[in-house]
């Protein structure tokens, strides 16, 4: 895990809850029920600094705040992006914001991904459903540093050909020859000429060395378990493993303790964990 | 140049069988090839092959009458394609198809049955390797009926 302790972000420092307005400069449809905010901060020369994996606390004055995990370029620094899906109160609010339109944001919160650790290994990115979007730094980052890893793997999970996020940069990444990537979907009608089944399937003939390897899994709980299991068996250690939480997070700053999950807080010691040294509560029903 | 024999040891599906079995399984063997858009088989047709695909890909899908065509499982390089052939009534429950040029061993069913009954180590060996393959596929079932890529976040 690495945090971003070394990034200035926004309201972390005397007012740790203390939002800052960023206006939207696009809203881009992804999905029939998934979007991604572009946005600028008013602040000179803009910029925003985050680790892949961290999340802010996005709030729709008047509605609400809710924790999005950033999913824009890492090394991009003028445009803030996020992705969502428009699931609830907020979302749905934010959904029906308009370019110009401003939003508070406070963060950058959260552990990232270990894309540190991952120097001279294969990375293996599996993600199921919106969890690519929390994992797409990971990939800008990977694709920014290409020399610095061995090879660079992205196993991607979704419902139907039509949920599958981010196509049209997908399709630039698969014409890549420094980059692999498999995408699968549970059930698929009309034209669809690729993999049918859940994205486990995808792991045991994946080109990877799981002695030299990191893998990051982001998807949902049920997805991540079955997913490790497969990871296993092709021989990776539970060290080499890192998922990435989803709890109720209300502050973001290890204050609240919504986001309890055992003996930690997943806005702080989290989202990004360790399997290894998260195993044991990681799957349980008491938590 | 790779003859049946080779092919078939090289299978993940027959990884570390004896050679002897593989020996057994060439002659119920063939080189088939199906073309994009080919059916393999349909729904409904007598069950009489296995196949152990070695190249392209296969969607395995229903048709759902006013819905239109449903994929439900892929199966690629490496994998096996059918087990219909070896439970009664011996019909195909699904649709195959080929969606790429598609090269695979296909497996006489028939003969492969009288093969696992007359030795039934080579039975034995043969049903291990489909019971995790059909244990693999339920769970994979499992998972989709799920649908766990769906609305779960709460605010």
């Amino acid at each position: 895990m690495e945090t971003a302790q070394k990034n200035r972000g926004i309201g972390k420092s005397d007012e740790p809850m203390l939002t800052e307005p960023f206006s939207i400069r696009r809203i881009r449809k992804e999905t029939f029920d998934t979007f991604s905010l572009e946005l600028e901060s008013g602040r000179s020369g803009g910029g925003f600094a985050f680790s892949p994996g961290q999340f802010n606390m996005l709030y729709v004055y008047g509605i609400g705040e809710v924790p999005i995990s950033i999913s824009g370029d890492p090394t991009g620094k003028k445009v803030l992006i996020h992705t969502t899906r428009a699931v609830g109160t907020v979302t749905r609010a934010m959904w029906k914001l308009k370019a110009g339109d401003t939003l508070g944001i406070r963060g950058p919160y959260g552990t990232g991904w270990p894309v540190e650790k991952a120097v001279s290994n294969d990375i293996v990115i599996v993600a199921g459903g919106i969890g690519l979007a929390p994992l797409r730094p990971v990939i800008y980052h990977a694709l920014a540093n290409r020399d610095k890893y061995g090879k660079v793997v992205l196993l991607y999970g979704a419902r139907t050909p039509e949920d599958i996020l981010f196509w049209k940069e997908l399709e630039k990444w698969r014409s890549r020859f420094d980059m692999e990537i498999h995408i699968t979907v549970d059930r698929a009608t009309g034209n669809w000429r690729g993999n049918v089944g859940v994205v486990t399937n995808l792991i045991s003939r994946s080109p990877f060395d799981p002695r030299y390897c990191i893998a990051m899994v982001c998807g949902p709980e049920i997805m991540m378990r079955f997913t490790i299991l497969e990871l296993q068996k092709r021989g990776i250690s539970d060290e080499s493993i890192y998922i990435s939480m989803e709890r109720n997070m209300k502050c973001g700053i290890g204050l609240c303790g919504h986001c309890q999950l055992g003996s930690s807080f997943v806005c702080k010691d989290g989202p990004v964990y360790n399997y290894g040294q998260f195993k044991e509560i990681f799957g349980r029903r008491e938590m | 140049m790779e003859n049946l024999e080779s092919i078939l040891t090289e299978h993940p599906f027959l990884k570390d069988l004896d050679k002897k079995y593989i020996q057994l399984l060439v002659g119920c063997s063939s080189n088939v090839v199906f073309k994009t858009g080919d059916f393999i088989f349909r729904e409904g047709e007598p069950a009489d092959s296995f196949y152990f695909i070695r190249h392209g890909r296969v969607l395995i899908e229903t048709h759902i009458p006013h819905k239109g065509t449903i994929m439900i499982r892929s199966r690629e390089e490496g994998e096996i394609l059918g087990w219909s052939w070896l439970v009664p009534p011996f019909r195909w429950h699904f649709d195959a198809r080929a969606v790429e040029l598609t090269r695979a061993i296909a497996l006489d069913g028939k003969c492969l049955r009288e093969k696992c009954d007359e030795d039934h180590d080579l039975g034995y060996e043969i049903m291990k390797r489909l019971a995790l393959i059909i244990a693999e596929g339920l769970e994979a079932t499992r998972l989709q009926l799920m649908d766990v890529y769906g609305n779960s976040t709460k605010e």
